[in-house]
Formats: structure tokens, sequence, C-alpha cells
């Protein structure tokens, strides 16, 4: 299996992102994404990696630049073409953005709303399949016995999951996950990463991931992208960033380096 | 500090800056004087007769004497007129609960987010905020003729005022996370309010209601007066007939009603929330 053969699946040409108020989002990134990868992408806080995570689904406009996923334009993408292209790609954020007060089954379910005709959905009527799928999903990140708590009950590691569960019953070819682990301690840090890294290799699903820790991005990343103030200042798999690359990433010394 | 073994005289330290005063408050001083006299001037202008209130005092000791007597045969009279209270003030809650709820969305900025949208539809609920509830009552008393219709009319509109009001600014103040989760996975914006938004307000919206409710009652008792409909009609019947034993009576028996659904009430909001 050779990866140059294969269709890329994110595709970044020459993308900007400036902030209405002047701040440079994105500068100039051309990126190239193939299904399943496990792409870490490391950086300074504001250095643009929440922005290039939302850029992919379009949570961020970008300004100029094109972004494909599977060969179509998302940038170009409106209405319900857009909607459809989002439902297949799942997200996790740092703060799980589950609905605290509903229960698992119901945060977990929501993944499939963008499968369903909105009159359907007003009146919450979702299939007994997808309830299955849903009780699936949380099986898969082992917290089946969860599926009727609310979800404020739970642990911040137990929600995170929830969340990944939420993502996986969208059956999305690509996970974006935005310092999924950033509010949570050690151990279900490791939890967490694991499932992502189970969900990857066992569904095949690309993984796109931002992450403080260089360490976690070496232990699970297969590839790692560095962006500095906008710039993508590195790309190239785990082995190729040793420490010299990781410094210059994190300090601005300007040695543009592209790996493999 | 000191690390010596033997006791050195310790340095006079530098005397510490005393506590400057309290510069003196004119501001202060300006709201109080014209607090008082706008309280003095109002009551000249109003000719409160203070003398008049205390040489009066034996009418009032009178009408209490009688209202220490209820009549007590007059429950069954009472009965009546006072379901008809609750129904009228049950209906009305529902009708403008009922309307407040997807009103309330319109007018969220996190749900629209066009400005002119939400400022135009504000500034109507903010109108109909203001109109007192026995002038709306009177009006709709001229408009559809005495009778309960007229007082649901006007508890309805209340309850659109004042449940709308809380319950847009609960929508206001939720966790956006559950938005931007909904949004990534392809919803539209009714999908997003019906699954990101509402459940997060529902309690607050069935809290706001019953609380809606609560004043209701009170306030559907006192809207006979204009002819309403409801227990109010009697009670000014029998105030007007100086009866004070029924006034007493209905007195007692509304105090009654209002403090269990007050009670029951209550207890639900605080389990809601």
């Amino acid at each position: 299996m050779t990866v140059a053969q294969k269709e890329p699946i994110i595709q970044f040409t020459q993308v900007n992102k400036v902030y209405e108020n002047g701040t440079v989002g994105l500068k100039d990134i051309d990126l190239t994404i193939y299904p399943g990868e496990f792409v870490v992408v490391i950086g300074l806080s504001g250095a643009g990696k929440s922005t290039l995570m939302r850029s992919v689904n379009r949570l961020h406009d970008i300004t100029s630049g094109d972004i494909q996923i599977g060969g179509r334009s998302i940038t170009q993408a409106k209405g319900k073409e857009l909607l459809s292209m989002r439902r297949e790609i799942g997200m996790i954020f740092q703060n799980f953005n589950l609905v605290k007060r509903a229960t698992v089954l119901r945060n977990v379910l929501t993944g499939r709303v963008g499968y369903y005709p909105t009159w359907k959905m007003l009146l919450g009527m979702f299939s007994a399949a997808d309830k299955q799928k849903a009780y699936e999903s949380l099986q898969r990140v082992e917290l089946a016995d969860k599926v009727y708590a609310r979800a404020d009950e739970l642990s911040g590691g137990q929600q995170q999951r929830v969340s990944i569960a939420r993502a996986l019953t969208q059956e999305p070819r690509i996970i974006l996950a935005d310092e999924p682990i950033a509010s949570l301690d050690p151990q279900t840090t490791h939890r967490v990463m694991d499932d992502l890294k189970k969900i990857n290799e066992e569904l095949g699903i690309t993984v796109l991931i931002n992450l403080h820790s260089v360490e976690l991005a070496k232990e699970y990343g297969s590839r790692i992208v560095g962006i500095r103030a906008g710039h993508k200042v590195f790309d190239g798999p785990v082995a190729s960033a040793d420490d010299e690359t990781i410094a210059a990433i994190y300090s601005g010394a300007d040695t543009e380096k592209v790996g493999a | 500090m000191e690390m010596s073994e033997h006791t050195q005289p310790r340095p006079t330290p530098p005397a510490a800056p005393q506590l400057p005063k309290k510069p003196f408050a004119w501001e202060r001083l300006a709201v109080t004087v014209l607090m008082i006299g706008g309280l003095v001037w109002s009551g000249v202008e109003t000719q409160v007769n203070v003398g008049q209130f205390v040489a009066n005092f034996g009418q009032f000791t009178q009408i209490l004497a009688e209202m220490c007597r209820p009549d007590w045969s007059y429950v069954s009279y009472v009965v009546a007129p006072l379901i008809e209270t609750i129904k009228m003030a049950v209906i009305g809650t529902a009708i403008g609960a009922g309307i407040a709820f997807p009103y309330a969305f319109l007018v969220s900025r996190n749900v629209v987010t066009n400005r002119f949208v939400t400022g135009l539809f504000r500034f109507i609920l903010n109108i109909i905020r203001t109109i007192p509830d026995l002038l709306l009552a009177a009006l709709f008393v001229a408009v559809v003729g005495i009778g309960p219709v007229a007082g649901i009319i006007t508890l309805a509109i209340f309850t659109f005022g004042m449940v709308g009001k809380l319950f847009f600014e609960a929508v206001e103040t939720i966790d956006e996370g559950p938005i931007e989760a909904l949004r990534a996975a392809g919803a539209n914006q009714w999908e997003i309010v019906r699954y990101a938004v509402v459940p997060q307000v529902m309690g607050f919206f069935v809290s706001y209601t019953l609380y809606a409710f609560e004043i209701n009652v009170r306030a559907s008792t006192v809207l006979g007066y204009v002819g309403a409909g409801g227990i109010g009609v009697f009670l000014q019947q029998n105030l007007g007939q100086f009866r004070y034993d029924r006034v007493s009576l209905m007195v007692l028996v509304i105090f009654a009603v209002v403090l269990v659904i007050d009670y029951v009430s209550s207890k639900t909001r605080e389990a809601l929330l």
C-alpha cells in the first residue's frame, strides 16, 4: 500500500485566512492529507492550529485559496452541499461541547442529525437503527453502561469519550480533534488518545488533531505538521521531527524544513 | 530577618503612611437631599394628609372587626368563580407562554444573528411589557365584552411579555459549545436550535411559565374589578355592599389557594433547575 497512489482526503491549496481585525490566521498553507493518516498539528497558542482545524469543515471561512475534501471543494460548497460535506467530518472539542442536561444517548444521536430532513428532526424522530448505531459507538468507547446517564454526571474524560462516540455516529471519513485533551488529567488523556488511535487504525478514519504536547504527538501521530504564526513550518513523519525541528516550531528560528 | 544571636536594637521602621481621610462624598449628600426633597414635594403635590389617616383610624378598626367574622356560608358561592379564576390563569398562561417560546428564539442574538430582526422584535416585546395589566383588561373588556375572555387575553399578553423577556435572556446565556458541535455535524439552523439550544433552556422555560402562573392566579383575582371575569367580580360587588364578612372570607379562600399553588409551583421549579 503506497500512500502516494491514493487520492488525498484533505487538500489545502494556498489557503489564507485574515481575520476582520487584520490578524493573520493562516498564510499560504499547502497541505495534503491522505486517507488513514493520523496527523498531529503542533505549534504555539495562537499560531493558527485551531483556525486550520476549523477551516477544514468551514466553521471558519477562509479568505483565499481552496480546501478540498475527498476531491470536492468545501470552500465553494453552498447550503445543503456544505451540510452534507460537514456530516462526513466529525469534530471533537477541547470543552467536549456536549449538552450537559441531556442524556448521553441524546448527545451521541445528534451526530446523526445531518442525515435527516429538518421536519423529522424537529419532531425528534430518530430511527431505531440510528439509536442502535449510537449505542454501538458508545460500546466502542466503552461507555455503553452510561447510555441513559445525564452528560453532566460523567467525568471530564468520560464526557470527551462521549463526544468521540458522537463523532463516530456521524460515520465520518475524517475526525478533527481540537485540543481534545487540554482539559483532562494525564491518565484520562491516554485513554482518550488511545480511543482516537484505535478509531484511526480499526476504522481507517483519518484523524487531524491539535496537540500542545510534543511527547503525545510523537507517541500517537504518524505525521507532524508544525504551524508558526500562520505558516506551515514543518511537515513530515514523526521520525523526522527531531528535537531541533520541534524547537524551531516553538521558537521562531527560521528553518523551514519539509521532511519526506 | 535577624540572624544574630544577641539582640540588637531594631532600627525604627519608617513611619507607615497614615490612612488618608475619606474624601467627603458630595454626590451622596446631593442624592440624599434630592431624594428627601422629592419625597416632600410629591407629598405636597398629592396632598397627603397624615391627620386624616389618623382621624379615620376608627373606621379602619371597624372594618377590621367585621372582617374578623367571615361569613362561612358564602363559601358555596365563591367556589365557582374561584375555579373560573384559576381556569383563566391556566389558559392565559398557556397561550402566553406558548407564543413566548418561539418568540424568545427570534429575539436571541445567539440564535438569530440579524440585528435588525432581533432589535425590531425586542422593541415590540418591550412595548408590550410596558402596558399595565389593568389597562389591558379594561381595553379587552371594551373589545370582547365583560367576561373571562377579556381576562384570559390580558393574562396571555402579560405572560407573553414576562416569559418572553426572562426566557430569551436564558437563551442568550447558554453554553455555545453544543451549537458549534451541531454545526460541525452538518445541522442546519433549525436543527441547531432543536438539539443544541432547546435542551439547555427547557427547564428555564417551564420554570418561568410556572412563575408566571403563580403571578397570574393572583392577578386574575383583581382583573374582575374591571369586568374581566373570575372572583374579582364578586370581590368588587361585596366591597361595594360593605359586606366585609364576605370579603374576608374571599380573601381567606384566595389566600389558601394562592399559597397552595405557590408552594407546588416553587417546589416544581426547584426540582427543574
